[in-house]
């Protein structure tokens, strides 16, 4: 039997006032990109609780791409600097326990960037497909 | 004379302090052995596997089983006492979460062997040997349990009914479990037997704790003597009490030490590190990546510190097998 070509499963987290809006505009432009990275609209990239990111490796996703505004640009102040300084830790965590770099990724996207969002959906999704599955919660 | 009910103690990867605990309760233990007939006890009591398996299904009340279980021996030993026992309580962090022997999760067991009996370097073992499920040795034919990859949380092998937290678990705490389970109050399945509040809800330092607050250093216990009144995580040091649930009485505070978080998460929480993770990155005061980098290169093992005690009950459980890092 024929194995079908491995399309990576991207969980999109964007802030509603930044990137969420960028992907909106990205669709309303009609840019095309590729269509792996379902997108769960937070209020703030601060929302994004790391056991998101977990529970999202550990439910079958090969890849989580977080989206906020950038640095100085958060509508709560500073809820984007929470989400960095997370990020940077999670990815400690992550590396020790084997997950690749490619796999999480934290973009800054304001509201214009619609090109933005489908040059990092369509780079993060052309990684991936060569990383190939995340395998690494099972058991 | 009514028949008094049946007590197994087991234990799997374990270090023997929660047997200890057991011993802790003092002049109490006389108490619960004029109540129950401990049937199984390794540490104090000479039964063996033979007379479990002689009993009859169900026929023992409870057994407090501790450790994580990492061998094929473990398994079986555990999944006897669930067929034996009407209850089984997880007793302590290793059998509630995995524990510290859980972090052998970061490796395998090739890593394990490799380390333990290749490259220490107290070692000498120049034949190489290692522990092998069948060899033979002087015409005799030889067994020994097999050695898993990963270390697992007893509920990860066997249906479990409480868990009693803590490495070890405190004796109020034990003392507490063994009255409700005589007293046939115990709360519904699945429970773990304390309180559901974080442990800075009640800390004895939480009024020293600031509205706010921006870390620009991270301590050790081992490199930075702590200040004995006032909030560890105001100080720097890394204190797991916002995401570890309360019953330990808190004595590692009291002696001035940091909680590791060996009870384990509250209720409704997936990931304790990571919801650690979350509470500690968050008080921290850089903003710009090269600043944040440095600050969080004053943790030398994130794993080891936020998963101390809860690696193999993580959303991930382990290492992505077959990843080196």
């Amino acid at each position: 039997m024929a194995t079908a070509a491995f399309e990576p499963r991207i969980v999109a987290f964007f802030c509603n006032w930044c990137t969420y809006t960028a992907s909106d505009l990205a669709g309303t432009a009609r840019m095309t990109y590729e269509p792996n990275a379902p997108v769960v609209r937070v209020m703030c990239s601060g929302r994004i609780d790391p056991q998101f990111v977990m529970k999202a490796l550990h439910e079958g996703a090969d890849g989580v791409l977080i989206g906020g505004c950038h640095p100085g640009d958060c509508h709560y102040q500073e809820g984007n600097y929470k989400a960095l300084r997370r990020f940077r830790l999670l990815k400690r965590v992550l590396g020790q326990l084997g997950v690749e770099n490619e796999r999480v990724r934290l973009e800054w996207i304001s509201a214009s960037e619609g090109d933005r969002v489908q040059h990092v959906i369509n780079e993060m999704t052309g990684q991936l497909r060569a990383l190939g599955p995340f395998n690494g919660a099972r058991s | 004379m009514a028949q008094k009910p049946k007590v197994a103690f087991y234990w799997c990867a374990s270090c023997g302090g929660c047997e200890e605990a057991v011993v802790d309760l003092e002049e109490r233990i006389l108490k619960v052995v004029d109540a129950v007939d401990i049937v199984l006890w390794p540490v104090a009591m000479d039964f063996k596997r033979k007379d479990i398996e002689a009993m009859e299904d169900g026929s023992i009340a409870v057994a407090f089983i501790n450790g994580g279980v990492r061998m094929s021996e473990q398994e079986e030993w555990v999944h006897l006492l669930r067929r034996k026992a009407q209850l089984v309580v997880a007793f302590g962090a290793c059998a509630h979460l995995g524990g510290i022997p859980g972090l052998a999760n970061l490796s395998d067991r090739q890593q394990v062997f490799q380390t333990v009996y290749s490259d220490v370097p107290s070692l000498d073992n120049q034949a190489g040997t290692v522990p092998a499920v069948q060899s033979r040795v002087n015409g005799y034919d030889l067994h020994l349990p097999e050695f898993w990859d990963d270390v697992k949380a007893l509920n990860q092998v066997i249906d479990v009914d409480y868990y009693l937290p803590g490495c070890a678990p405190p004796p109020d705490l034990i003392w507490k479990a063994i009255e409700a389970i005589l007293a046939g109050t115990l709360p519904p399945k699945g429970a773990v037997l304390s309180p559901n509040k974080a442990c800075c809800d009640d800390c004895p330092r939480k009024d020293t704790k600031p509205d706010r607050i921006e870390l620009t250093a991270i301590k050790r216990p081992a490199t930075h003597l702590a200040d004995p009144e006032t909030c560890f995580l105001a100080q720097g040091f890394i204190c797991m009490g916002p995401a570890t649930r309360q019953g330990c009485g808190m004595p590692c505070i009291e002696g001035n030490m940091p909680c590791r978080g060996c009870s384990g998460p509250l209720d409704d929480v997936f990931d304790q590190g990571a919801k650690f993770l979350s509470a500690f990155a968050s008080i921290l005061a850089p903003k710009t990546e090269a600043e944040i980098d440095a600050l969080l290169d004053q943790i030398p093992d994130p794993v080891g510190t936020f998963y101390r005690f809860s690696l193999p009950v993580s959303l991930l459980h382990r290492r992505k097998p077959g990843v080196r890092v």
